[in-house]
């Protein structure tokens, strides 16, 4: 800057306008800009903070050589004709995309202790941009995670029999999974004092869905009372759907269900968040 | 104040907000007129950071109006938000930014043009004396620089109107003044102002007018010369060598000058009218008694005098634990 001079920072003499004559753009016509602005500003955290990145990714990583090698020999599955390894990975990816749905519940905390939702939302931005621009970052680590955990199963001797494409489809089964959890974490975050409170509210939700699942071990081995919860949760239709896909075995209404599950939750979530975002402060 | 020819810049009537058990804001009437600084002073709880987050759209009032430029805040909120400032009291400033980043996301979500963002951010950045850091995280920023980056991303859209909440509260003095000389050079550059404050000193350096509140309630208003004369001007705390000698003091100096003093053991505060001359007839009378004071300290009136003389109570003494501005972040 080589002004001498600092242009006013007002209007001169603010004359109010009258109310019917307000030229603003609707909010909505805001929206997609203002959640791309809050998404770059959430992925520069991973650039600043490595270390963010390097727990997202190492902990999936550890979960693939732990079941692989520690746990996947004891494992018995009803069709012994599936190898551990890829029945293992299509679980992997989704226990790894809810894990990664924690962040955005205890990130959004993070940001009302601190007073950024207070400034955001004095700022003439769209109402849904906080939230959605959390949700996009999200879904943009988890296709960085998700690349990986794909290129560390191969080294461990996991195979796609479906086809590429039908495994593109098992990932954007839990893309679209991932995103519909991130409001259900928003819900709880937005409540959340601070973000170590949200943290502690979030796992205990998650870790059930994730373990009593078909995530890493076949349900019919269970009780029989946990099967009736384990073979009707969201997480074993999601996993069982993108195993289909990564197997090549028929699919049936699997892949709808997926969707519908994923949908309807954001369907029931995304108002809830949105509401509780409205009135936080 | 205000002719009826102008249109209050922020005018609010019968403001009411409760948040549980909490009345947080029990009627309130403020009016500021285009262009002067509003001072809204008074200790944590009293309901100061309500009032600015029902005007900056944050929260909705129970009751009563708020308007902003003849906006009212609950009916067109998206307009207000277009004409506002807000730095609150947390320098809610990114600490995985950049200074510059910090700017252009605020810049961006208030909808600054993509061509105009980079030379304001510059401006503004360079005004604030942040240029040499701009291109460093926030994280490794000091207090006061925070609250400079804070500021100068409230400023970012040229808001006519501003509110900044308690700006200057945690500051070492440094910064302090820094940060009171910016927020004089907007001000003298027309920006509307309303300020909160728990400092008597930054409203009256500050302010054009000051409402005290309290409870929830405007106690007082007025010029900041106007409240401080109601308090006497000047505060004189002697300290005499023994209770004794602190209760002939007071009784001499009632009988000679007319002067009510607080007596507490061997201290003395005497509030006195015209300063530093009653200083010296507070000296003679007291020498003339063959008193001598160990300690003597000439001072302003602080808040909590204020307080004292308005209220007849002390500003942290009676207020609950769980303040009204604490709770309504529980309450999220």
């Amino acid at each position: 800057m080589t002004a001498t001079t600092f242009p006013s920072p007002v209007a001169p003499a603010p004359v109010a306008p009258a109310p019917g004559a307000i030229r603003s753009r609707s909010p909505r016509g805001y929206a997609v800009g203002d959640a791309l602005a809050v998404t770059w500003r959430n992925l520069l955290a991973y650039v600043r903070l490595p270390e963010l990145l390097v727990f997202s990714t190492i902990q999936p990583v550890m979960f693939v050589l732990l079941f692989r090698y520690v746990f996947g020999n004891s494992i018995a599955l009803s069709d012994p004709s599936i190898a551990y390894v890829d029945y293992l990975m299509p679980g992997i990816i989704v226990q790894t995309a809810v894990f990664g749905a924690a962040g955005t519940g205890i990130g959004l905390a993070e940001d009302m202790a601190k007073g950024l939702i207070e400034r955001f939302r004095s700022l003439p931005m769209a109402r849904s941009a906080v939230l959605a621009g959390r949700t996009m970052a999200d879904s943009v680590r988890n296709v960085f995670v998700m690349v990986l955990i794909t290129v560390v199963g191969f080294a461990v001797g996991f195979r796609i029999h479906g086809g590429v494409p039908a495994y593109l489809l098992a990932l954007g089964l839990v893309l679209l999974f991932a995103f519909a959890l991130s409001w259900v974490v928003a819900t709880i975050g937005l409540g959340a004092p601070n973000g170590e409170a949200a943290q502690a509210a979030i796992f205990p939700m998650l870790f059930p869905l994730t373990f009593a699942s078909s995530a890493f071990v076949d349900t019919s081995f269970m009780p029989g009372w946990l099967q009736v919860f384990a073979n009707h949760q969201p997480v074993t239709v999601i996993v069982n759907a993108a195993r289909d896909l990564v197997l090549g075995q028929p699919v049936g209404w699997g892949v709808a269900a997926s969707v519908a599950w994923s949908l309807g939750i954001v369907a029931v979530f995304g108002p809830l968040a949105v509401r509780r975002y409205r009135r936080a402060a | 104040m205000t002719s009826p020819a102008t249109t209050p810049a922020i005018r609010v009537e019968g403001l009411t907000k409760r948040f549980g058990e909490v009345e947080a804001l029990r009627g309130i009437d403020l009016a500021v007129a285009p262009g002067t600084v509003l001072g809204l002073l008074g200790p944590n709880g009293a309901g100061k950071t309500t009032a600015v987050r029902i005007l900056t759209t944050i929260l909705r009032p129970d009751g009563g109006r708020a308007e902003v430029l003849g906006l009212d805040v609950a009916q067109h909120p998206q307009a207000v938000r277009e004409t506002i400032g807000l730095a609150g009291q947390y320098a809610a400033v990114d600490e995985n930014l950049t200074g510059r980043e910090n700017m252009r996301l605020i810049g961006r979500l208030a909808h600054l043009p993509r061509a105009k963002l980079r030379p304001r951010a510059d401006e503004l950045l360079d005004r604030f004396g942040l240029t040499d850091a701009a291109d460093r995280t926030a994280k490794t920023y000091s207090g006061g620089m925070r609250r400079r980056l804070d500021l100068a991303a409230a400023l970012v859209h040229r808001p006519p109107v501003l509110f900044l909440d308690e700006p200057t509260t945690g500051l070492d003095p440094a910064s302090r003044s820094d940060l009171w000389q910016v927020i004089g050079e907007l001000v003298a550059e027309g920006t509307t102002l309303l300020l909160t404050t728990q400092y008597l000193e930054e409203a009256d350096r500050l302010a054009d007018r000051v409402a005290v509140i309290d409870h929830g309630q405007v106690i007082a208003e007025g010029t900041p010369t106007e409240l401080k004369a109601r308090l006497g001007g000047t505060v004189v705390d002697l300290t005499l060598p023994d209770p004794a000698a602190a209760a002939r003091a007071a009784a001499r100096l009632a009988s000679a000058l007319g002067l009510g003093a607080r007596l507490d053991g061997s201290d003395l505060e005497v509030t006195v009218p015209d300063g530093p001359r009653t200083v010296v007839e507070v000296l003679r009378a007291l020498d003339a008694a063959e008193l001598a004071p160990v300690g003597l300290a000439v001072r302003e009136p602080s808040l909590d005098d204020v307080f004292l003389s308005l209220t007849g109570h002390r500003t942290e003494a009676d207020d609950p634990p769980g303040d009204a501005d604490s709770l309504q972040r529980g309450a999220a």
